[in-house]
């Protein structure tokens, strides 16, 4: 496949502040290399993706600005498309951010009670993040995983039959970093590009 | 009716690799017709096992894909949609996770049959732990020459690449799917121009469900015509069903179109009855977008003939007291919900994922929500229903894509089969503004 190059002096030129490593670069070029060669702002949704993991979990304006430079195309293109997705935070998030669904059929199986249930523990509500960084709780839409209801995602893995006992044990592993051994029902990838 | 063909080999270890998949006979239909049929023939083929698409809309596939562009001068695109972000629906999710290899399979076959040489899967930026999975599965496919140029020495060239969503549920709508792929907003487009002319890039594109694509490879082996014998009528083949809400075993299920909706909800084969031993008050049967049915005229038609799973039966009665079967996202509700707080909900829901671009749909979605909101905490004005009504036959039919009818269904289907639950809310401020008040029946 031949690889997009980019283009660094252009990069250097509106001096920005955020750069990805080289693995990522790489990386990001094969992912431009998908799309034909005048429509690498196709590339915009993965790359965001990329950005967001590599760069502290949120798009900061650097960052945004730094992903258009990379695909060559204008800031705007980027804020416009960034604040669009509900996957895309604009704000500091914690490590770990929760997702929890609210729709309809979660909602008919206890989903209303487990996302009450993670503010009362957490002390946070919707869209807050805990004093200690760990936690970001937001509510969210239907995660398509409705016929395990209740459900969740933290980060990329999906959580599902949840109870409060589950939620509790769930909660404690992510606290004592021992992320290790997933709790029953959880699935997960740790690469997905 | 308890033919498999799509989750035929679920069960056998390793369904999810190469190896084993091809072992079960995966892949035949690639050699066959890379060897033995010309793309006319795909075609011609899907036309006759009727298969509809799987997505909600149920258009015939075959009859899409005669569509495409085939003069234009410009490269041709298939792309997947996987977006299935539809409350209720997770049957492609399913597929994806457990049988990658059925959706690249089929995917081969169409790709052939539309001159496409290179696809796209979209799928919903939630599911992370799916896009390992085609990833890995495609690499597979590519290492065993099924993938990539040259395919088993006949000259034809196909390159399948994962495009990950980032969390918008009108990104299923095909053409704000594309808008997403080229790297936009979802906006959905204004039709006509149809992709089948101008779609991605502005290129001739065709957009399928995972579940039309992953049926494409079995339908070439058994053949369209006996595809087409599968089924119910205009309904052929099989349909997978993803159970949810009160039911003792939600999940995906694969039926045989025709199958009756009373023994899919009560047979312990299928979702085994309501949970807690809960008598059943509504369902939902194609997605949250669909009508909701009160019990009896799920189980029978306003005739009093038994609703099947089909296209038609489902239909029967039209909106007065029919549905739709759509993407197949089949909720159920017991006695104890409160109608109004699901209505709430789900409206919300499309309130949240409208892309702003009508004004009806933009601005309805949110009065709907409003109002909703003040019927169901208690708040109701005695007017209220009717300004439901109103607000909803204002926005159907009048926005770009269908998400404004989406929204506007679920309102009005409620209101029309559960009218006195709202009325009670307005009547009865002090029971509902009881948190957790569930279904009023027992107050009245
Ligand atoms: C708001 C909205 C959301 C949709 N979401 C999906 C979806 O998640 N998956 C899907 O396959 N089709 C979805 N559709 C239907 C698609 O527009 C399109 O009809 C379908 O992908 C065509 O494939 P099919 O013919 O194989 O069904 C949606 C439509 C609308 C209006
Ligand atoms: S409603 Fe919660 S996953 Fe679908």
């Amino acid at each position: 496949m031949p690889g997009f190059k980019i283009d660094h002096i252009q990069y250097k030129k509106n001096n920005l502040k955020v750069e990805f490593s080289a693995d990522t670069l790489e990386k990001v070029e094969k992912i431009i290399a998908r799309y034909p060669a005048e429509c690498r702002k196709s590339a915009l949704l993965p790359v965001l993706h990329i950005a967001q993991e590599e760069f502290g979990g949120y798009l900061s304006v650097d960052v945004m600005d730094y992903v258009a430079v990379i695909l060559g195309i204008q800031y705007i293109e980027v804020y416009e498309v960034a604040t669009f997705y509900s996957q895309f935070y604009l704000e500091k998030t914690g490590k770990y951010v929760i997702e929890v669904c609210r729709t309809g059929p979660c909602a008919i199986c206890g989903g209303e009670k487990i996302s009450e249930y993670l503010q009362k523990k957490l002390k946070i509500s919707d869209g807050e993040t805990t004093s200690d960084g760990l936690f970001t709780l937001r509510e969210v839409e239907c995660l398509g995983a409705c016929g395990y209801a209740p459900a969740m995602q933290i980060n990329t893995e999906f959580y599902e039959h949840l109870t409060v006992d589950k939620i509790d044990t769930i909660l404690d592993l992510l606290t004592k970093n021992t992320n290790t051994e997933k709790p029953e029902g959880s699935r997960w990838t740790d690469k997905f590009f | 009716m308890d033919r498999q063909i799509l989750l035929e080999h679920i069960a056998v270890p390793g369904i999810e690799t190469f190896d084993v998949f091809r072992s079960k006979g995966g892949y035949n239909a690639v050699a066959k017709v890379l060897k033995e049929l010309s793309s006319e023939d795909v075609v011609a083929e899907i036309k006759k096992s009727g298969l509809r698409g799987r997505g909600g809309a149920g258009f015939p596939t075959g009859l899409k894909w005669s569509f495409i562009d085939k003069k234009s001068s410009k490269p041709k695109y298939l792309v997947c949609n996987a977006d299935e972000s539809e409350p209720g629906t997770f049957k492609d999710r399913y597929l994806m996770e457990h049988l990658p290899h059925q959706l690249i399979e089929g995917m081969i076959v169409s790709s052939y049959a539309l001159g496409v040489n290179t696809a796209y899967i979209y799928v919903r930026g939630e599911f992370k732990y799916i896009i390992g999975i085609l990833n890995k599965a495609l690499r597979e496919t590519y290492s065993n020459g099924f993938l990539g140029n040259n395919i088993l020495g006949t000259g034809y060239n196909l390159d399948i690449h994962v495009h990950p969503g980032a969390g918008a549920y009108i990104c299923g709508e095909e053409t704000a799917l594309l808008e997403s792929l080229e790297g936009k907003r979802g906006n959905p487009r204004i039709k006509p121009p149809f992709p089948a002319s101008k779609g991605l890039y502005d290129s001739p594109t065709v957009v399928n469900n995972v579940e039309t694509l992953a049926v494409v490879g079995p339908i070439i082996n058994m053949g369209g015509e006996k595809y087409a014998s599968i089924g119910l009528g205009k309904s052929s083949g099989t349909k997978l069903i993803s159970a949810c809400g009160n039911i003792n075993k939600p999940g995906v299920f694969e039926i045989e179109m025709g199958l009756p909706v009373e023994e899919f909800i009560y047979s312990q084969k299928y979702c085994g009855g309501i949970s807690n031993n809960k008598k059943m008050k509504a369902v939902i049967p194609g997605g949250s977008s669909v009508p909701i049915l009160p019990a009896n005229l799920i189980l029978k038609t306003a005739k009093g003939i038994p609703r099947l799973l089909t296209y038609e039966s489902l239909s029967e009665g039209g909106f007065e007291t029919g549905t739709m079967l759509g993407s197949g996202g089949f909720i159920v509700y017991d006695e104890d919900t409160c109608i109004v707080r699901n209505t709430w909900n789900l409206t919300r829901f499309y309130h949240h994922e409208s892309c702003g671009q009508c004004s009806p749909c933009r601005e309805g979605t949110g009065w709907m929500e409003k109002v909703l909101h003040r019927i169901e905490t208690g708040e109701g004005r005695s007017h209220d229903m009717d300004l439901l009504v109103s607000i909803a036959s204002k926005i159907e039919g009048n926005t770009i894509c269908p998400l404004g009818d989406a929204a506007a269904w679920p309102v009005a289907s409620a209101i029309r089969h559960f009218r006195n639950e709202f009325e009670f809310h307005v009547a009865h401020p002090e029971i509902v503004k009881i948190k957790d008040h569930g279904s009023i029946e027992k107050y009245t």
